[in-house]
């Protein structure tokens, strides 16, 4: 039952990568809002707080992605919790990136000047008004050409799925290798849709920067 | 009742003690520059007024306001005392516009066009009007000054800080920034100034005050100080500054 690689299995392929899409965007939301409050929990100015988000940062980022997959999708059934492979993948990618989007934003929170702070103390400004009309305009700016790096490795990060058995595009190169036999077309396909979707982002982030830089 | 009242305030970075114990008041109208040595305290001294520091132990009475005790409202005191910093410290995304309005919209809870009415006078009073829409990295440093000092008169402070403002500009940008001063003063704001023009301090002050090793090492009129300093202290750092 082997057949030859035909255009209809490159149509598949850009179908899967829908899902290679999807869980991405969904870990990016996900984690960039989950980010966003590790990032704060860094730079505010209480100790136990600032551990806490240490520690958490300390530990996803320091253990593999495949290992948290793992933990979720076979772990959480021991707790009598049966997660299918979507949800899983959806919620370890989304702490995956919490980690280091908070990493990313908490660096360029702190690359805005002490003395915007002040400037912002100084004219009568409470905490939260400094760090949202004065330092965080400023920090996003700083931070687009970080995050959408981070982006990218998330999008290609989205093939470690398959080994769990979601079907997302090297999941879906791995069944159509296995009916052709014909893996460096399939895997190439796979590769050239990757690379659409990377470039596409870098390309985004190119005009958004541009975009910042212009209204400042 | 003064507008300012420092009483025994002592201030330590580390191991360092940069304010031993200084006591002094300032009343309602003065204007006072703040001179001496760099590392006597001066600076250290203006940031405590406002909080920008705290202190060690001491009293600082601002405009009724206790600054050192604890769950002292620091966000109404800063808007009763008001600072300009030696590097102008512009919100380099906003225009000057929404520089001197980002205040008054969020801490004054004015509307935009109350805002926007006070931006444009206080910008005037700079002379910079035509500058409004501009962003900070289009003006030159003693514009970005100007607009600094406009933002923060917008705020109607009772007392205003100057740490240094004129040190970090071209030496032909300084007249500009000293003239606006001029025209704060003579408008009746209480002013305190820390500073190494001196002919300005001889000039425009009231009084003046020398700090030395963390203390009010003099204090006393700007003329007859500044003409005829009473410590060798004073003296040696005068002919040091003038020659």
């Amino acid at each position: 039952m082997i057949r030859e690689f035909s255009p209809a299995d490159v149509v598949y392929l850009i179908a899967a990568a829908r899902w290679t899409v999807l869980l991405a965007l969904t870990a990016m939301v996900g984690g960039g809002l989950l980010g966003l409050l590790v990032a704060v929990l860094r730079i505010i100015p209480l100790r136990p707080v600032n551990w806490l988000a240490i520690g958490y940062v300390n530990l996803i980022q320091g253990t593999p992605l495949l290992g948290q997959l793992f933990v979720f999708f076979f772990g959480l059934p021991l707790f009598g919790l049966s997660v299918e492979a979507w949800t899983a993948a959806a919620l370890s990618l989304s702490i995956y990136a919490s980690a280091f989007f908070g990493e990313i934003w908490r660096g360029s929170l702190q690359s805005v000047s002490p003395r915007q702070w002040e400037a912002g103390a100084a004219l009568g400004l409470t905490y939260p008004q400094r760090l949202f009309y004065v330092i965080l305009p400023q920090a996003v700016r700083i931070s687009v050409p970080p995050t959408v790096g981070f982006l990218v490795q998330l999008v290609k990060n989205t093939s470690l799925t398959a080994l769990i058995g979601f079907v997302e595009l090297t999941r879906a190169s791995q069944i159509i290798t296995g009916a052709t036999f014909a893996p460096l077309p399939v895997y190439l396909t796979a590769a050239v849709i990757y690379f659409a979707i990377c470039f596409s982002l870098s390309q985004l982030s190119r005009r958004l920067e541009r975009g910042l830089h212009a209204a400042r | 009742m003064p507008l300012v009242e420092m009483r025994d305030v002592r201030k330590s970075f580390g191991s360092v003690e940069v304010l031993k114990g200084v006591s002094l008041s300032l009343e309602k109208g003065e204007i006072v520059a703040v001179i001496g040595r760099s590392g006597s305290g001066k600076s250290t001294l203006l940031r405590c007024i406002n909080a920008l520091e705290t202190v060690q132990s001491g009293k600082i009475v601002v405009d009724g306001i206790d600054v050192t005790a604890p769950g002292a409202d620091l966000n109404l005191l800063r808007q009763r005392a008001g600072m300009v910093f030696q590097s102008y410290n512009l919100f380099p995304h906003l225009s000057v516009e929404r520089n001197v309005t980002l205040a008054l919209k969020l801490v004054r809870r004015m509307d935009q066009a109350a805002a926007r009415r006070v931006a444009e006078q206080v910008v005037t009073k700079v002379g910079l009007a035509d500058k409004l829409q501009a962003y900070p990295d289009e003006l030159s440093g003693g514009q970005q000054q100007r607009v600094a000092i406009a933002r923060s008169l917008a705020m109607q402070p009772a007392l205003m800080l100057f740490d240094e403002i004129t040190s970090a500009l071209d030496p032909e940008l300084v007249g500009e920034v000293l003239r606006v001063l001029e025209e704060v003063a003579r408008e009746g704001m209480t002013m305190m100034l820390v500073t190494h023009e001196m002919n300005f301090a001889k000039n425009v002050a009231d009084r003046v005050i020398f700090m030395h090793e963390g203390r009010v090492h003099e204090d006393g009129p700007a003329r007859e100080t500044l003409a005829a300093p009473r410590t060798t202290e004073l003296g040696a750092f005068l002919s040091a500054v003038l020659h």
